[in-house]
């Protein structure tokens, strides 16, 4: 396993950027003169300069600052809504396919109710109708609203799992329901869980940006999309002031793209059939790769696992 | 054809499940915002206003909209309002009604979208059934190049060509959907002007589509050149570009799915991307919608944007349906 991950270039990228943008994100604020994003340091729109590295925004903050804590505000967001979205997937996804039956029929159907309404729209509800908008608050929402998509994947894997002989062998030797999708289920699907949280992860970071750029995005902090909805709402990018929007853009993208690349290579990793090669090398599959959500309500169009 | 009718009501019904949920959620969760709309209303209009005259509009207007009412009465005239098209008043506009504002806008929308949808979806897979089909350099290349693109947020990509080609290097008008000079009609003057204004959004949404198309369809592809018609094919000396076009019309079908479950964030994701061109759509009347409080604006417009995607998606399912029997067959079974 370790191997593989060695050998594979994509992911090697793909953590690298992660790992600069981390550290980026929890480290820079503790740099002396970081400590606040809301200090007033310029006027409106202060050109780059020695001791402003990018500038001042529109209401004379450093832009700099600013994107340490946006930064870091996005990745929290998207941990937490990640986390959710993929614990709430998972269980439900478990126990249709586990169970099948009855419960299966309703929990898919459920399930495929809320996929048919864009997730985007419901969170535009949602936070409309929020009052106090934090950054938890506004992690619970996203991921209350994006698990859909998890619970239909691991569904799939749990009812595939369900007829696999080490299942039927545990089951004859009197283990329980807990037991036997703890011990005999969740392991296998660890890779697939994995790789969905992954996706949840970049989701939920473009979700809230996409909210807060429409200015419904926690009160009281900096994140990433509030920085462009400033920068927008203050007709920076049509003024030229392009350390106002390029700079919250450029690491979103970088966020994004780092996170789907790191999927795809885990995918790889995972299903060694899908590595490329040439034509004449390959064969029909005998299993399909992992097919996941569209990703991220405001962002990215199609699914890249499939 | 009894099971095609199965297969339509089959999906019909589940699609007015979502559809039902979809006007429940839009119109109950308004109603949690603290301190109903009706006081964010008075607050907006009686700025002059106090004490009893305050008291007095509010109650008329807690009249009009049919607050003192009990909830499942108000969901029933919501329901009635709907089905004649009314979506109630603009707050930020009173009194006019919110269909007038979102009829204004929705052409815009409309015209952005559906070419854009269209030709990214067919230059997507093409471009990935090459790519899978050529392999080695040009495969990597246009897979990263695909997957960087579709990572991009839409609204990232238009920041940056607005920047970059409307006002660093000023080849197209940075803003808006015609120039402030014209007014929208039917003449060969302003349909330039908005055609100028176009390109810009409109690239934006297409490049970031098909770089998602792209990878989807590469993978699908990859599936098929094991295929045994390829292989026959190409042991007759078929031509390349032969042979990449029924892998293209076999990969495509999964496509069709893939694009009737992604129609949902296009749309969005196209919505916010108007706002950064300040193109006059709804994602423009929307974002002001916000800005103002303008409840009545935003939930007409998500319900909109809700009720467009379920019947895009359903019209998908069906055409789906209709272009492979086997799904047909296998669907009309089970749900």
């Amino acid at each position: 396993m370790l191997t593989a991950f060695r050998f594979n270039t994509r992911f090697q990228v793909a953590a690298g950027i992660l790992v600069l943008v981390v550290l980026f994100a929890v480290f820079g604020p503790l740099f002396p003169g970081r400590g606040d994003p809301f200090a007033t340091v310029g006027g409106l729109y202060n050109h780059p300069s020695a001791s402003l590295w990018l500038g001042t925004d529109n209401f004379g903050h450093d832009v700099f600052t600013q994107l340490m804590y946006g930064t870091r505000t996005s990745l929290v967001i998207g941990l937490v809504a990640g986390a959710v979205a993929t614990l709430i997937g998972v269980v439900l996804g478990t126990l249709a396919g586990f169970r099948g039956g009855l419960l299966e029929d309703a929990l898919m159907g459920f399930t495929n109710v809320i996929i048919a309404i864009p997730t985007f729209v419901i969170l535009i509800v949602l936070s409309v109708a929020l009052s106090n908008r934090n950054i938890v608050t506004m992690a619970l929402v996203i991921g209350v609203t994006s698990w859909p998509w998890t619970a239909r994947a691991v569904r799939a894997q749990a009812s595939s799992l369900r007829i696999r002989e080490h299942v039927d062998i545990a089951r004859l030797s009197g283990a329980g329901t807990a037991r036997l999708i703890l011990i005999e289920i969740l392991p296998y699907m660890a890779s697939y869980v994995t790789m969905a949280f992954v996706l949840q992860l970049a989701s939920a970071i473009l979700n809230e940006a996409g909210l807060s750029l429409l200015g419904l995005g926690p009160s009281n902090v900096v994140s990433l999309g509030i920085m462009l909805h400033w920068a927008l709402l203050w007709e920076s990018v049509r003024t030229g002031a392009w350390w106002a929007f390029v700079p919250p853009t450029l690491m979103l993208t970088f966020i994004a793209f780092s996170l789907l690349m790191l999927q795809s290579s885990m995918n790889e990793v995972f299903n060694p059939r899908l590595r490329t090669g040439g034509a004449q090398a390959r064969r029909r599959l005998a299993r399909p790769e992992i097919r996941q959500a569209p990703v991220g309500g405001a962002g990215v169009a199609a699914d890249p696992g499939a | 054809m009894r099971t095609f009718r199965r297969y339509v009501l089959g999906k019909a019904a589940w699609y007015l499940l979502a559809l039902a949920a979809a006007i429940v959620v839009n119109w109950y969760l308004p109603r949690l915002i603290p301190g109903n709309p009706v006081d964010a209303l008075v607050a907006q209009l009686g700025g002059s206003a106090q004490g009893e005259q305050l008291k007095h509009i509010h109650d008329v207007y807690v009249h009009e909209f049919g607050l003192d009412k009990p909830l499942w009465q108000q969901f029933v005239i919501y329901l009635g309002n709907l089905l004649h098209g009314d979506l109630g008043r603009s707050f930020s506009f009173f009194p006019t009604p919110v269909l007038s504002l979102i009829t204004q806008s929705l052409p815009w929308t409309i015209a952005l979208q559906v070419p854009a949808i269209i030709v990214g979806w067919l230059l997507g897979n093409a471009l990935g059934a090459i790519a899978a089909y050529r392999g080695g350099w040009f495969d990597r290349g246009a897979f990263l190049s695909s997957l960087f693109v579709s990572s991009m947020p839409y609204y990232c990509l238009g920041i940056l060509l607005v920047f970059g080609l409307a006002v660093a290097i000023p080849l197209f008008p940075p803003s808006g959907g015609y120039s402030f000079a014209n007014t929208p009609e039917f003449s060969s003057e302003f349909i330039f002007d908005a055609l100028g204004h176009y390109w810009l959004p409109f690239i934006s949404l297409v490049v970031i589509f098909i770089g998602g198309q792209a990878v989807g369809m590469r993978s699908m592809a990859i599936y098929e050149l094991g295929a045994d018609y390829v292989n026959f094919g190409r042991s007759l000396g078929m031509g390349d570009g032969r042979i990449i076009r029924y892998i293209f019309r076999n990969a495509a079908l999964p496509q069709v799915t893939g694009l009737a479950l992604s129609l949902g964030t296009i749309v969005t994701g196209g919505l916010i991307t108007e706002i950064v061109f300040n193109y006059p759509g709804l994602g423009s009347l929307l974002f002001s919608a916000i800005r103002q409080n303008d409840y009545p604006v935003i939930s007409g417009i998500t319900l909109l944007i809700a009720v467009s995607v379920l019947v895009a998606n359903f019209l998908v399912e069906i055409a789906y349906g209709l272009i492979d029997p086997r799904i047909r067959a296998a669907q009309s079974g089970d749900r």
